[in-house]
């Protein structure tokens, strides 16, 4: 079942910038079209390159964010969210926890 | 020979029903969510873009380009490796293989973690291995994880848990005997979901879904809500979901109010309001499938209540679209057809913010 709401409606996660939208909704309370607008505001890309493959996977190879195929030494988990934090300028627990025992 | 169009019942069975059997259905739908939960109807526009979803002569639909939202789970995420009885698949893989085969596999939006249980009560005794898995599996992951589970107050009753049971003394008219246990039941609740969201927060969770919440009645809404609000004031950074179990909240308690607001009987336009002033940050509202109603009928029914919820919340809102709920057929293996339908009227109709 949640193959076919990903495929229907979804954003498609890593694949575009499903992942970005999703946290600012979790972390700003912010509706789908603001977050849509937010993010693609700090990608510098229109709102409807947000679910295209073809922008999207250069785009996060090149901020470093991880894709669903990663490269070999590619960011990916804990280090890419370290990265997603900066970029949305938004708080992810695990990164501070993260960041806290790295001290 | 009339067109025919081919549709399901609420418990999946199929069959074919005219254009104008199809918008009589849609129209009787609608007509009863408004009248029960006291909203307005899907507008003509509305019933006619849901008629044309309807009607599209593919077996999986989707919405136009730039419509897309976002996607939780509650606890699908690891159901690949997981047995459970409404949609594991058992196959034996870890809970961290399982996530994240659903996040690179399925491209998803979030991905979820959650005992096999799926209540908190017995995540409780085992939170440490709770904590642990979901710290391995958070480095790990891209996309937002979160920890999901149920209230399930009805674990805290008699012979399951310590209070006497409501549903052996309502029977007999002890009914302030039967409020003061789901009241005892309900502060432990929160203290045991207050104890296990911190547990969770110091690991660095990400998001917290209450899920399924109200399912023993008001008074398991108002050990979440009163959870939610502890919880958030704790940890600011932790996202918190509250998914309902129903469309109204059941008064099994029948007087128990949060913020001056009884709480049952309230419908999702009603609930959404108490979930943003708990501090939540995503409500996910479940509208009831009738099983002997049509798929129509009970698409129209879950859209016009969701429309009104999305209209009135300023939080994200994520309807529950699984099974039986929100449209979707009561089937343990739901039919697709039915499932992208759905999927695209909450999006385009209800204009939902994800689901």
């Amino acid at each position: 079942m949640p193959v076919t709401h990903i495929v229907t409606a979804g954003m498609g996660g890593m694949r575009t910038a499903g992942d970005l939208v999703a946290w600012m909704q979790m972390s700003r309370r912010m509706k789908l079209t603001d977050a849509k607008h937010y993010v693609a505001e700090k990608l510098k890309v229109d709102v409807m390159d947000l679910v295209d493959e073809d922008v999207m996977y250069t785009l996060r190879n090149d901020l470093g964010i991880g894709t669903v195929t990663p490269r070999a030494g590619g960011p990916e988990g804990i280090r890419a969210k370290c990265k997603v934090a900066d970029l949305l300028e938004i708080e992810i627990n695990s990164v501070q926890r993260f960041k806290s025992l790295m001290r | 020979m009339q067109k025919t169009i081919l549709t399901r019942m609420g418990d999946g069975e199929r069959l074919k029903m005219s254009p104008s059997e199809i918008k009589a259905e849609l129209q009787d739908g609608s007509q009863t969510a408004a009248s029960m939960a006291r909203i307005p109807e899907l507008t003509e526009e509305d019933i006619q873009q849901l008629y044309d979803i309807m009607a599209e002569p593919g077996r999986v639909v989707s919405v136009p380009h730039g419509h897309e939202l976002i996607v939780t789970d509650d606890g699908i995420a690891e159901c690949f490796g997981g047995s459970e009885a409404d949609g594991g698949s058992g196959v034996s893989i870890s809970r961290q293989s399982a996530v994240l085969s659903y996040e690179r596999g399925l491209a998803a939006d979030t991905a979820s973690l959650g005992h096999t249980d799926y209540s908190f009560k017995p995540v409780k005794a085992i939170l440490d291995a709770e904590q642990q898995s979901y710290q391995t599996i958070s480095m790990l992951t891209t996309v937002p994880l979160f920890y999901g589970s149920q209230p399930n107050m009805g674990l805290y009753f008699q012979p399951d848990g310590p209070f006497p049971n409501p549903a052996d003394l309502l029977p007999v008219g002890k009914i302030k005997a039967a409020q003061e246990a789901q009241e005892q039941a309900a502060e432990q609740l929160c203290a045991d979901m207050v104890y296990i969201g911190k547990g969770l927060n110091e690991m660095g969770c990400e998001g917290f879904n209450f899920d399924t919440a109200g399912s023993t009645g008001d008074a398991e809404f108002y050990a979440t809500l009163k959870a939610a609000r502890q919880l958030k004031q704790y940890a600011p950074n932790m996202s918190i979901i509250i998914g309902m179990a129903s469309e109204f909240v059941l008064g099994m308690h029948g007087e128990i109010a949060y913020e001056d607001q009884q709480l049952a009987g309230l419908f999702p336009h009603e609930q959404v309001k108490l979930v943003e002033s708990a501090g939540a940050d995503i409500f996910g509202p479940a509208i009831n499938v009738v099983t002997s109603k049509s798929f129509p009928w009970n698409l129209a029914k879950a859209l016009t209540m969701v429309k009104e919820t999305v209209a009135r919340a300023t939080i994200p809102v994520h309807p529950n679209v699984g099974m039986g709920v929100c449209g979707i057929p009561m089937l343990l293996e739901v039919p697709i057809d039915c499932v992208s339908r759905a999927s695209k009227a909450l999006a385009l109709i209800g204009k939902a913010d994800g689901l």
